[in-house]
């Protein structure tokens, strides 16, 4: 690789860039926008020249960056992207010019756009720390500004929501914390010396069977309240209801995938024993999730809420895969992240041009919308699409790699989950129908059509959907090998070995 | 071999025109009809030259593959392609040139309608899904086609969304079929792994007929494979979605029933047959009966009972094409697999011809309903008389096309050891050819009751109905008087499988003579009963036993209202309300209860925890809240700091704990 820095310019740049919104007087909000969406533009650029020199077919991390930090302490900025990251750091850096194009604040676009760039390094950070020291203080950063992004520029019970975030991710993170601690000291007493360094920690495993279950619970509870796993999802539908439209995008597309790919680097990473013991309880979960939230979705009026549930309907796809320990699996709650971040990341874009338009989200006030913005519902038709899971767009590849991937190891849970496919169709075509079909009326009828501003921010992610679902194997290609490893480190470890071809065919 | 190797052309046509006519249709001069017409037409030919060089292959044919690599999957290849044999060359042919018949009728049909070029759209791209879907080499190329149809099928049917009767009939369609595909989607898993891996349909046919997959393995991935088959090819109990699809114009309607989604069903038990025939036992000596053949068998008589109870034309028709496509089913699972096939052909003529002589009619009357017609024989001719074609080789009389291919699926199930369906396919004649009596007498015959003057439909929509009538009345000849053209080009052939799969019966005179005998029993008795007055009239209203079989016809044996209210309201109301009130009161609430306590516990805390670190928090946060002004409020009432520095603290001790006990 070149010596330029990539990974440590990511995190930098959307810092400088808030720094610099900052610099900026209150009275040029304008100035504010452009450079704002200047520097998620760079750092998407930046972040694209990642994907194109990523080494396609390596499992080992790439791009590192290493600086010692706090020596005595073992804390270094170690930074490095592997097969596993690399989408997700793509993704997020592709929501938020998405986000900050896609909506605009109400009041205060300097503050709020400081927030937002803030959010962005922090939530890069996660995605590239390769120190457990690092990544929690960006995990930690992560929930600042969000906070403050619910609590202010939310809706009617945005300071219930941000609080009841606030807390349930505090509890989370303190757990975490203790976890980290723990991990890192019991390590240094073994060892004699201390570091934080996450490839030495899952190298020099130094701690004994109990041990690993109780430091693998910090963890798990932190990311499962992140991802959420029922039934810790109810700060999720407040949050999430409540807060600005790109607070929304960034909430479901970006955050929720900081607790999946916790349990991945994390959690399957330094414990994979407990990972292969416990994975059933998560399966189970993981289930309940898609389930419940697909039957709750199905009561909701509030579109947005609808689609906050469907998320926890999602999220427990991914979990499904990733617990299900098998390359195909783990591919698939991968790809089902970027999957679930691009259409429900641009849903939630378009249930706030609804509301922007119609200043409601209520389902029974909308009606009859694809007579009035026929280009708008077919817009809103195909990214519902690609949330259902239909053969042909992005859904599909990640659900149905999960259901694969689990039906190696665990039949029935992919059974199971298998009819949370029908349930998806439900309840969110039952939404398209009230809202879109349906004569027009009062209100419904001066629905303006999707502007051409809005077209061309949707533009991309709808390409991308399309592309995602007909051609996933540039994609499928590169996080394979990362993958690989560290399902074969869990098999190792847990003594298991992936069911091979031959007993596939007698059983 | 050009054709043949380069016949992914054919889906990658209308593929190709669905975008255009998206894009750029409304600016065309035949606002995007052009395009389409033009797409379908260059597949079409492209068919025909496909089927010419599949036909002038010298035997023993082989089918032509090929493929990309579509994706990688943990080291295995997913292969993205066409496999073209004697099936998939039938099937382009018939999509093909039904998809085109209907692209021509809709000039006229669907002019001046508020939504045309979306429309062609639509069309075109339901058209490319089913040809994708019939030359997929691999299950999952087909899940695709397959899902798409659905989609499209949702698309159409609920064209006129603007009523919420078109709209549910087009959410109850995707749902429905959507239920069968848990199960495909289930089953294809199961066979990918009991393949070792493989989604190769033809590797899948060998593997199972060379006992390369056991028994009980491919029981159960028939079974779920059978569940998509039920769901997408209407057959009982499944089939509620059908007749409500009838909300959708009736062009699509014709697609729909003729060419496209229902077939689709009865072309994956045709495609992957090794797995039913091994996994169900088909085969002589079977015992006589067998999950596909029950099914099928079942739905042709619930269909052909709710034939006669409709009003609508179209439901008629409907219910017709349910009984149809269970003769098709019936017939594979009886193992005659060629006559089943054979069926699916003729059938889409026949079938095609019906929906769009219903359309003309339709589009003349201006209702629906067969109470609103009457007498139509003498103002609308050339419909007349290719409906009465269409009814003639529905029901099965000689030589129209019908009648070749029905009697193969009896002759198949009597002699290949299934004398219990032969039967119920006798039956079910009987029943088919009565109905069309029906229809056709209240259609045709009799005094108009109607409003306005019906006319003759335009030449766009007369014509297919020409060419279709032609076809309805010679396509049973490719396997008739001797000729054994069709089951020598669509054959169930598997490369490796030495073993005869499928038994082809010669013409029997005796089993011809009879069917053909009560297809014309069945028009004699709804004839004499309509025309003539004969028989127990009013027989409903003197018998309470008769009014109870009727309302039971009428409400369709009440599976609508076990789906609706039995299950859908159950979950919709009860189950999903509670799961909500769960979520709010209970889950949430142990959240607002934590919340509360660590509230009183913060408050405490913060009077004994020193100040200045709440402070220096404060203050830290301060800096970057200043920015944000109202923000300031939530921050100077200390409370967020409050539970961090609890939680911290909290969090400390517990770390130190652990690592006192651990270390």
């Amino acid at each position: 690789m070149l010596g330029f820095p990539v990974l440590t310019a990511l995190i930098v740049l959307p810092a400088i860039g808030a720094a610099l919104v900052v610099a900026i007087p209150r009275t040029r909000p304008e100035i504010v926008k452009v450079v704002a969406l200047a520097v998620s533009v760079a750092v998407l650029v930046l972040a694209c020249y990642g994907l194109y020199e990523f080494a396609t077919g390596t499992a080992g991390f790439q791009f590192v960056s290493r600086h010692v930090w706090i020596k005595q302490w073992g804390i270094s900025w170690h930074l490095g992207i592997d097969g596993i990251s690399l989408f997700l750091v793509v993704l997020t850096a592709l929501l938020f010019p998405f986000a900050l194009a896609g909506s605009d604040a109400h009041h205060d676009v300097k503050a709020y756009t400081a927030w937002m760039l803030v959010l962005e390094a922090g939530c890069l950070g996660v995605f590239l720390a390769l120190d457990l020291f690092l990544f929690f203080v960006f995990w930690e950063i992560v929930l600042v500004p969000m906070y403050f992004l619910i609590g202010g520029w939310g809706y009617e019970g945005r300071v219930y929501a941000a609080l009841k975030f606030f807390i349930y991710t505090m509890t989370g993170s303190a757990l975490m914390l203790v976890g980290i601690l723990a991990l890192v000291f019991i390590h240094a007493g073994h060892t004699g010396h201390l570091t934080f360094d996450l490839q030495t920690l899952a190298r020099e495993q130094s701690f004994s069977g109990s041990t690993a279950r109780w430091l693998f619970a910090a963890f798990a509870v932190s990311f499962a309240i992140k991802v959420p796993i029922f039934p810790l999802h109810t700060w999720l539908p407040d949050a999430h209801t409540e807060a600005p439209t790109a607070g929304s995008v960034i909430l479901a597309g970006v955050l929720l995938k900081l607790g999946t790919y916790g349990f991945l680097r994390f959690g399957l990473y330094l414990f994979p024993k407990v990972s292969h013991d416990l994975a059933p309880l998560l399966l189970t979960l993981g289930v309940v999730g898609i389930i419940y939230g697909a039957i709750v979705a199905a009561v909701q009026r509030d579109l947005k809420r609808l689609i906050a549930y469907s998320s926890v309907a999602h999220l427990g796809f991914i979990i499904l895969g990733t617990f299900a320990l098998t390359t195909q699996g783990v591919q698939g709650g991968i790809i089902q992240m970027v999957n679930h971040g691009l259409s429900t990341g641009a849903l939630f874009l378009l249930v706030g041009m609804i509301y922007e338009r119609r200043h409601t989200r209520e389902i029974a006030d909308l009606g009859g919308l694809q007579k009035v913005a026929p280009v708008f519902a077919g817009v809103f038709m195909l990214v519902m699409l690609s949330s259902v899971g239909l053969p042909g767009l992005n859904g599909f590849v990640g659900e149905f790699l999960v259901l694969i991937g689990t039906f190696i190891s665990r039949r029935w849970w992919a059974v199971v989950a298998a009819t949370g496919v029908i349930l998806a169709a439900v309840y969110l075509l039952w939404a398209y129908q009230r809202v879109f079909h349906g004569v027009p009326e009062g209100e419904n009828l001066k629905f303006p059509e999707l502007r051409w501003r809005e077209g061309a921010v949707l533009a991309p992610v709808l390409a991308l959907i399309v592309f995602l679902g007909v051609y996933p194997k540039p994609v499928l290609d590169r996080m394979e090998p990362s993958v690989r490893t560290l399902v074969e480190r869990v098999d190792r470890q847990a003594g298991t070995h992936q069911p091979s071809v031959a007993q596939g065919g007698h059983r | 071999m050009f054709f043949l190797r380069n016949s992914w052309l054919i889906p990658a046509i209308p593929g190709a025109c669905f975008f255009l006519v998206l894009f750029f249709g409304k600016k065309m001069p035949g606002k995007g009809a052009d395009i389409g017409i033009a797409g379908v037409l260059i597949s079409f030919l492209l068919a025909v030259a496909t089927a010419v060089k599949w036909i002038s292959m010298s035997t023993p044919r082989h089918a032509v593959e090929r493929h990309v690599t579509w994706f990688k999957m943990g080291g295995i290849d997913v292969h993205a392609g066409t496999h073209i044999d004697g099936l998939a060359v039938m099937m382009l042919f018939i999509v093909t040139l039904i998809s085109l018949m209907v692209h021509v009728y809709s000039l006229g049909y669907m002019h001046g309608d508020r939504r045309f070029t979306y429309f062609y759209a639509a069309l075109a791209l339901f058209t490319a899904s089913m040809l994708m879907l019939v030359v997929a080499p691999n299950t999952l190329q087909l899940l695709v086609g397959w899902e798409l149809v659905g989609v499209c099928s949702f698309m159409l049917i609920g064209h006129w969304w603007e009523e919420e009767i078109n709209s549910a009939a087009a959410i109850k369609a995707f749902i429905t079929t959507r239920t069968g595909d848990v199960g495909l989607m289930l089953g294809i898993i199961t066979l990918f792994f009991a393949a070792g891996r493989n989604f190769d349909i033809a590797h899948l046919n060998r593997l199972a007929l060379t006992g390369g997959i056991s028994h009980h393995l491919l029981l159960v991935s028939g079974l779920l494979l059978l569940l998509g088959v039920v769901g997408k090819s209407a057959q009982f109990p499944l089939h509620v979605w059908l007749p409500d699809a009838m909300a959708g114009p009736t062009p699509v309607s014709a697609l729909i029933h003729a060419a496209t989604m229902v077939v689709a069903g009865v072309y994956l038990v045709a495609r992957v047959y090794g797995v039913f025939f091994a996994g169900f036992s088909i085969g002589p000596h079977a015992g006589g009966i067998n999950w596909v053949a029950a099914i099928g068998g079942i739905t042709v008589l619930i269909g052909a009972a709710l034939a006669f109870v409709q009003d609508d034309v179209k439901r008629v028709l409907a219910y017709s094409t349910i009984s149809q496509l269970g003769y098709m089913v019936m017939a594979l699972g009886v193992g005659a697999w060629t006559a089943g096939v054979f069926h699916l052909f003729t059938h889409a003529f026949f079938k095609a011809l019906l929906f769009l002589g219903s359309g003309s009619l339709i589009h003349a009357v201006h209702s629906n309903n067969m109470s609103d017609m009457g007498g139509l024989r003498k103002r609308m001719p050339t419909t007349f008389w290719t409906f009465i074609v269409g009814s003639l080789a529905l029901a099965g009389i000689f030589p129209l096309a019908g009648f070749w291919s029905k009697d193969e699926i009896l002759l198949g199930a009597q002699r290949g050891g299934y004398p219990a369906f032969f039967w119920v396919g006798l039956v079910g004649a009987f029943m088919t050819a009565a109905y069309m009596t029906r229809a056709c007498y209240l259609v045709f015959w009799g005094e108009y009751r109607g409003e306005g003057h019906p006319h003759e439909a335009p030449a766009t929509m007369a014509w297919p109905l020409r060419i279709l009538a032609v076809g309805s009345i010679a396509a049973g000849w490719l396997s008739a008087f001797g000729f054994h053209g069709f089951p020598s080009w669509v054959s169930f052939e598997v490369e490796g499988v030495t073993r005869e799969v499928v038994h082809e019966f010669a013409f029997s005179v005796p089993y011809a003579a009879a069917s053909l005998a009560v297809a014309f029993i069945g028009i004699g008795v709804a004839a004499g009963y309509y025309f003539r007055d004969l028989g127990p009239h009013g027989l409903t209203r003197r018998s309470s036993a008769a009014r109870a079989g009727y309302h039971f016809l009428e409400e369709k044996y009440f599976l609508d209202r076990l789906y609706i209210n039995g299950i859908i309201r159950s979950i919709q109301y009860p189950v999903a309300r509670a799961a909500y009130w769960i979520n709010q009161n209970v889950i949430d609430g142990v959240v607002n209860g934590a919340g509360f306590v660590s509230r009183m516990a913060a408050g405490f805390v913060y009077n004994i925890v020193d100040q200045k670190i709440v402070d220096g928090v404060v203050n830290g946060a301060g800096f970057t809240a200043e920015e944000s002004g109202g923000i300031l409020r939530y921050i100077q009432t200390g409370r967020v700091q409050q539970y961090a520095a609890v939680l911290f603290g909290a969090a400390a001790l517990f770390a130190l704990i652990l690592v006192l006990t651990t270390a």
